[in-house]
């Protein structure tokens, strides 16, 4: 590459990442200088709005609520797609390429369209099964599916699975130590990308919750954004700010667990 | 037979486990009130027996209940403090229509509501009769016969705006609101199709601009006029949007206007001498409330002395208020700082409301979108 | 017989028939069960709700609901707001993606990019209508900012509610996922592909356009395909910003199944969440056989 075209580059991606930064970062700022007014014009800077998250009993009920069917969701996923995909992979390739099309029929379905068909079933839940907020992790684990599945997939194929679970087998091992002790151990930044994105999309997920009467963490703070601007602006940057604190450390560990994790004759 | 003693064993642990159940289940019959079918205080052996009953309960569920509306904070706080029973206050801007929906049969949904009169009419087969010890204060028109809801407090329907966004720094009459000093500035309180405040809003925009109780097609034509303009917005006002200033122009009760004062200093309020629309709303209790002795006493609460001039206190008209003022026990300060009416009130009986709720429900999303 | 590949061996390592081929099938059942449980039938629910007539019988009876001018209004606007974010998400995120894909593989500001992107991408919509209100409200940050500095964003009235300020939000997230879906066909460009524009002579105009262009162009409409969908769909920050309704045809739905409307047209719920289902099947239909012409180059 030579040097003027190099210049020219620099000076690109400069710009770009200049402007796209301050696009970025403009509305977060504005988020934390809102969050920290104080009653009027005049008055000084105050933490009150921030305060006030831990004593709106909702909040706080919606950030555990949504914990939990975080928690819920990923390792439900985790207990319904692996095994599944490893079995497919095993002795049923013939139906992977309808597993793929399954796990990625929830993208083609707006999440505002299936709450129409959901409501119903779910009124049947709320009577038969459970009247619960966690019932809601039925359907996220739905919506987690896409992305679980294609994390989860390019983590199998870059190990070889029939080698290692034939060998596993002719030692005697049974399928449960199979998947716990050879499969999962050997992908673990594919299973801890594919629970990362679920917990992600369920923190931050509104629209069934909303639309089904459920509280959870997105809907407590759009209730209290009609009550307190101040700290319903405060929730969302925390939240922004804590998946993305989040999300990093996710990379940086992922990499040094992917560096760690070479395994001999690996097909690229 | 090899399984029959284990069998027979287990048989026993059953029913003993069913009996001790059933035993348990209702914690009430040992406090000879049955709160679920009490239909007044008496049932439950006089009040006293109400209080132990909600007491063992130890929580009430509400729904709907912004602390700053008709000073329902110090309300909630004021029954905590006296019974030591702790308040769930569920989706404090829910509408009208938003509370009745959680009536979802589980431990969650509300005990009791406070709803518009439309909402009221259409659910009373989801409410459970209850007459309140000073039952007989509440106005026959005010009340359904066997108690399934009762008004509670009312106010009247105005138009509260900040003066320092408004052309002019007045508001003179409802018409004006078309001009384009208010683009983007206009909205409602609720949604006219779930929310008792967004409907009366309608109807007094209706009553104010030619139409009348019993026609609301003039009000969803003004504001479909006031969204051809650019001057509505499709947002909920609450104490924070006017905080915010998201809604300089807010159609909303008089007594919640009120309360924006301390946010916005040059917040003011204006109802048309033309069409002063009074609404009240009302109580129901949850046939299935999962607290029903709680529901029962907040009731009473409610419809106490204290309860009504802590209403009042918010700047509401409550029920009782005529009773009240003739047995001198009504808080005079707060009654003498109510806002003033300058005319006659007109107030929509529950066929009329019904009526316009249903045309309201049929037009409003083909006028305003 | 012990040669290699013999029939024996062969027969093992493949599911036999009868018992051994439905003891393989037990294994995907609680996969299947699921899913056609919450998801299969929901959408079963839909299309069979949608094309029930009032009578009982099939009909499209329910669709003629959609032909009302402000649903039409709604169907419009949800388009065109859909369009137009994706077409500004695809151009800057391209950009905002080369910029990240031409740096450090490995280093702090990609992984940071990916990482914010990620989160804005995926995190939801009530954060971000709060995050405008913050910043371009009549007392957002922005809005004072630049007030004190003589200049009013709203000389005309507030158009935070209209589709300028929702196009704009929508934006703020497209831009995001553009760079997630993106940057893997940026990561397929061969720096061979530059080189051998170069030794034939060709300049950076070339390059883009006859060489890097082409075969990019698949994946840019597809991922501005992807960015279209993403938009149809979204409810959260409409819901979040439009607190009492908006022409939009998301919120049509919210309305239809939280307020009484229903009552009085039931089945058009299930006939307007049908459609949104027909459209977006569509849009990613024409993504599915864009991405399989993008990896035959970009791999």
């Amino acid at each position: 590459m030579n040097r003027s075209r190099r210049l020219k580059l620099r000076i690109f991606r400069t710009v770009v990442l200049l402007l796209m930064g301050a696009f970025f970062l403009v509305p977060i700022g504005a988020m934390l200088e809102f969050s920290t007014r104080g009653n009027s014009v005049t008055s000084p800077r105050t933490l009150e709005a921030w305060v006030q998250i831990a004593q709106t009993p909702g909040l706080v009920k919606g950030i555990v609520t949504s914990l939990q069917l975080a928690v819920i969701t990923s390792l439900g996923m985790l207990a319904l797609l692996l095994p599944t995909m490893v079995w497919v992979r095993l002795r049923l390739p013939q139906i992977s390429r309808i597993v793929e099309f399954i796990c990625l029929l929830p993208l083609t379905v707006p999440a505002i369209a299936l709450v129409v068909g959901l409501k119903p079933l779910y009124i049947w839940i709320n009577i038969n099964v459970t009247p619960s907020v966690l019932a809601l992790a039925f359907a996220y684990l739905i919506l987690v599916l896409p992305y679980s599945y294609r994390s989860l997939d390019a983590g199998l194929a870059a190990i070889d699975l029939k080698t290692l679970s034939e060998a596993a087998r002719s030692l005697g091992a049974g399928w449960g130590t199979v998947m716990w002790r050879i499969v999962i151990p050997n992908m673990p930044s594919a299973i801890l990308n594919a629970m990362l994105l679920s917990v992600a999309l369920v923190l931050g997920e509104y629209t069934v919750a909303n639309l089904l009467n459920f509280q959870n963490l997105q809907v407590e703070v759009a209730y209290v954004g009609l009550v307190n601007a101040g700290t319903s602006i405060a929730v969302a940057v925390g939240a922004l700010l804590l998946a993305f604190v989040l999300l990093m450390v996710l990379t940086l560990v992922g990499g040094r667990l992917q560096q760690q994790n070479y395994v001999p004759g690996q097909r690229a | 037979m090899k399984w029959s003693s284990p069998v027979r064993q287990l048989g026993l642990a059953v029913v003993a486990f069913l009996v001790v159940a059933a035993c348990g289940s209702s914690p009430g019959a040992s406090a000879s009130c049955n709160a679920k079918t009490a239909t007044s205080a008496t049932d439950c052996g006089g009040i006293d027996g109400l209080v132990t009953a909600a007491k063992a309960e130890g929580t009430l569920n509400v729904i709907a209940l912004p602390p700053d509306w008709a000073n329902y904070g110090a309300v909630i706080s004021g029954f905590t403090a006296k019974y030591g029973i702790s308040v769930n206050s569920a989706n404090p801007n829910g509408s009208s229509q938003d509370e009745v929906n959680a009536f979802d049969g589980t431990s969650n949904a509300p005990d009791v509501v406070d709803v518009g009169q439309a909402v009221a009419l259409a659910n009373t087969a989801k409410f459970a009769p209850y007459k309140v010890a000073t039952w007989n204060d509440i106005p026959a028109g005010a009340k359904e016969a066997t108690g399934l809801w009762f008004n509670d407090y009312g106010g009247y329907m105005g138009i509260g705006y900040d003066s320092t966004k408004v052309p002019g720094g007045v508001i003179n009459s409802v018409a004006d609101l078309l001009g384009s000093g208010f683009k983007s500035k206009v909205a409602l309180a609720g949604d006219p199709t779930k929310s008792n405040q967004g409907l009366n809003g309608v109807i007094m925009a209706g009553v104010a601009n030619g139409g009348s109780l019993d026609d609301v097609s003039k009000g969803v034509d003004f504001f479909k006029q006031l969204k051809k303009a650019g001057n509505y917005v499709p947002v909920v006002g609450t104490a924070a949007t006017v905080k915010a200033g998201q809604t300089p122009v807010l159609f909303e009760w008089d007594y919640l206007s009120t309360s924006h004062g301390k946010d916005v200093s040059t917040w003011k309020i204006f109802v048309p001498s033309n069409a002063i629309i009074g609404g009240y709303y009302s109580q129901a209790i949850n046939k299935a409330a999962p607290h029903p002795a709680a529901a029962r006493l907040w009731e009473e609460y409610l419809y106490s002395d204290a309860g009504q001039n802590l209403w009042l206190k918010g700047g509401a008209r409550p029920v009782r208020m005529a009773a009240m003022t003739t047995a001198g026990t009504i808080d005079a300060a707060a009654a003498a700082a109510l806002p003033a009416v300058n005319g006659t009130p007109q107030v929509p009986s529950g066929d009329q409301t019904s009526k316009a709720s249903a045309y309201v429900v049929a037009n409003w999303s083909a006028a305003v979108s | 017989m012990t040669a290699a590949g013999s029939p024996a061996l062969d027969t093992a390592a493949r599911p036999t028939r009868g018992g051994r081929l439905s003891l393989s099938w037990l294994g995907v059942a609680p996969f299947f069960v699921y899913v056609g449980v919450f998801l299969l039938l929901p959408t079963a629910i839909i299309v069979i709700g949608s094309l029930t007539g009032p009578g009982g019988g099939v009909s499209l009876a329910n669709f003629a609901g959609i032909d009302k001018p402000f649903m039409l209004k709604a169907l419009s606007l949800s388009l065109s707001v859909s369009a137009v974010s994706a077409v500004a998400g695809a151009c800057f995120g391209a950009l905002l993606a080369y910029a990240v894909v031409t740096g450090n593989p490995n280093g702090m500001l990609r992984r940071s990019i990916m990482s914010a992107s990620g989160v804005l991408a995926q995190f939801g919509g009530v954060a971000l209508a709060f995050a405008f209100i913050a910043t371009i409200s009549t007392v957002g940050f922005v809005t004072v900012f630049l007030k004190d500095h003589g200049i009013d964003i709203y000389p005309n009235g507030v158009w935070l509610y209209d589709a300028p300020g929702i196009t704009l939000i929508y934006v703020y997230f497209q831009i995001p996922l553009m760079v997630l879906v993106f940057l893997p066909a940026l990561d397929g460009i061969r720096p061979q592909w530059r080189e051998a524009t170069e030794s034939l002579g060709g300049s950076t105009w070339h390059y883009w356009r006859y060489v890097a262009g082409p075969l990019l162009a698949p994946a840019f409409l597809g991922c501005t395909l992807l960015l279209f969908a993403n938009a149809f769909s979204a409810y959260a920050t409409i819901s979040a910003l439009l607190t009492n309704g908006g022409s939009y045809v998301p919120l049509q739905v919210q309305a239809l199944l939280t307020s009484e409307t229903e009552q009085s047209q039931p089945g058009l719920a299930q006939a307007l969440a049908l459609s949104m289902i027909l459209i977006v099947v569509i849009v990613m239909t024409l993504y599915a056989l864009l991405q399989r012409r993008t990896t035959r180059w970009l791999r």
